[in-house]
């Protein structure tokens, strides 16, 4: 078996008498790129969600870099080596572009409130350290020129950039997107694409929650695909594309290939 | 009304308008990153009042050189606040962080009857006279006549002022503080402890609010148990007039309230003077319910 950063076992959460997750399974290998897809309403984010500690799962555990992933606190999961950004952008607005990035720097830095009110040589040496990486990242997702713009008049493509370099400067070890094509254009995808890639070449695993039914399959090495909850396919892209359930999920009866449909 | 009298009450206005910036800044913190009005932050400036005065005697009867017993005086007021304030966060305002808003707002006020009643046990009900540690003397520059004390008063709460912006703006904490302001679940996921961010954004009010009740009780000579219940009021509309959860606002409210309560005693009884503070409420709730230089639309509780 290769070597899985994470792993969902029999993961169960239930809301009232809905079961928006039953008993989902799946491995994400260290370094690799893991598409999770599904239809509206399939459960993806709740996934997400309780991945992420916002819902604690009813049945079912997971296990992260080894070790049982059991967050009490948002910041926990960052802690942990997990960052995310968000189907809905969610920036801060009123931050200048280098200041979101460096806000996801916190987690890795230990200077507190002491240090930064009373300027000890570590704090200041600690910031420098943050508005560097910071720097750094921008350059990475090639957004160098906006450092100091409000990162609400950013265009759209680069907001989703910079989320992700956002996601980035907490050193994950894991970095999930959340349908990060939603609303780009060809261009911006084509991008995207790219950047993703990137990612994983430079050994942070990513998980890819996607509508873009072209991305997922060009960019992706292994897919699961949830329907009503539950885990209907696991495997390549090719597999994937050829699975009756999954044709079936998606087009409601037996059509063409889920890769023609984008 | 003659030029001279008008400068002076300029001059008085600036003074008590500094201190009333000082305490709106520990409200518009507070609702900035919680949505929460404070109520109780009034009383935590009181507290600074009576722990200083306390604490100066001490330190003079230790025979200690008066300015020193003032800034270790100022310190254990400060550290005293701050403890009281994050105190109240967590045990009164943390339970309540996802309750109806009306249920913090109601606690906050019982939090401020609870701390005065607590006061008079601790510190009695008398007024205690603040030793006078900067000369309170009038001083004639020109027209106006001044005190040491107002002097330093004056740039005290300059100073505290810059280096608030400036540590909000610079640093990595303030960074924090203001993620944690805008989007309090994202900062949580990009690793941000946002508990311990609101703990220091409480201990920060609070400190500044601790200056800010050793600032009156020097000016007037005296602090007593009951000297943060008006001042906190005040302050509060000075946060509304700025535009609560702006600092900017919070400063530029606080020195505007000051001078039109004082050149407003130009033309009235002196005691009238606690009218225009809520008259100025009242209209700024009527006709700019977002405040001087908010762009939020203010929500209330």
């Amino acid at each position: 078996m290769a070597d899985m950063l994470f792993t969902a076992e029999g993961v169960t959460k239930r809301f009232g008498g809905v079961t928006a997750l039953d008993n989902v399974s799946m491995q994400i290998p260290r370094g690799s790129i893991f598409g999770l897809i599904g239809p509206n309403g399939a459960g993806k984010t709740t996934f997400f969600n309780t991945l992420t500690g916002l819902y604690q799962v009813d049945e079912g555990k997971f296990l992260f870099d080894g070790k049982p992933l059991n967050v009490k606190a948002p910041h926990e999961v960052a802690q942990v080596g997990i960052a995310r950004t968000f189907q809905n952008i969610r920036l801060f607005g009123e931050m200048t572009v280098l200041e979101n990035v460096m806000v996801g720097r916190h987690v890795r830095t230990k200077a507190g409130a002491f240090g930064a009110i009373f300027r000890t040589p570590s704090a200041r040496r600690e910031e420098a350290e943050i508005e560097q990486r910071a720097h750094e990242l921008l350059a990475y997702i090639d957004l160098s020129k906006r450092a100091g713009d409000k990162s609400r008049t950013l265009a759209y493509g680069e907001q989703r950039r910079l989320e992700i370099a956002r996601a980035l400067a907490t050193d994950p070890k894991m970095v999930a997107l959340d349908e990060p094509a939603a609303g780009m254009n060809a261009t911006e995808t084509v991008t995207l694409r790219t950047l993703i890639e990137r990612i994983a070449n430079d050994g942070t695993t990513v998980m890819l929650i996607e509508h873009d039914m072209r991305l997922v399959m060009n960019v992706c090495q292994h897919i699961v695909v949830l329907d009503y909850g539950k885990k209907i396919a696991d495997g390549t892209p090719s597999q994937i594309q050829k699975d009756p359930a999954v044709i079936k999920a998606y087009l409601g009866g037996a059509h063409a290939e889920v890769g023609a449909k984008a | 009304m003659s030029i001279d009298v008008l400068l002076q009450q300029i001059v008085n206005g600036l003074v008590v308008g500094s201190v009333y910036a000082l305490v709106a800044l520990g409200y518009t913190m507070v609702y900035g990153i919680l949505q929460l009005i404070n109520f109780a932050h009034g009383e935590i400036v009181m507290i600074g009042g009576p722990t200083s005065v306390f604490a100066t005697k001490w330190l003079l009867s230790m025979g200690r050189p008066s300015l020193l017993a003032l800034l270790i005086a100022i310190l254990v007021a400060m550290v005293v606040c701050a403890v009281v304030g994050v105190a109240i966060e967590r045990v009164a305002y943390r339970p309540l962080r996802n309750a109806p808003r009306l249920a913090p707002l109601i606690t906050a006020i019982g939090v401020s009857i609870l701390l005065q009643q607590l006061a008079i046990l601790v510190f009695g009900r008398n007024y205690f006279t603040f030793p006078e540690l900067i000369s309170r003397d009038p001083i004639t520059i020109g027209v106006v006549t001044v005190t040491m004390n107002e002097i330093v008063i004056l740039l005290a709460s300059v100073a505290l002022m810059a280096a608030l912006l400036w540590l909000v703006h610079n640093t990595k904490i303030g960074t924090a503080m203001r993620a944690t302001a805008e989007n309090q679940k994202v900062a949580g996921l990009m690793g941000i402890d946002v508990n311990k961010i609101i703990a220091i954004t409480f201990a920060i009010g609070s400190g500044l609010g601790a200056i800010a009740g050793v600032m009156v009780a020097s000016n007037y000579g005296q602090a007593h148990y009951y000297m943060g219940f008006m001042l906190g009021l005040k302050a509060f509309t000075a946060a509304v007039m700025g535009g609560i959860g702006n600092l900017w606002g919070a400063m530029v409210g606080g020195l505007i309230l000051g001078l039109v309560e004082n050149v407003g005693l130009i033309f009235v009884r002196g005691d009238y003077k606690d009218i225009f503070a809520f008259v100025v409420l009242v209209l700024v709730l009527i006709f700019r319910p977002q405040g001087l230089i908010g762009e939020r639309v203010a929500e209330r509780a």
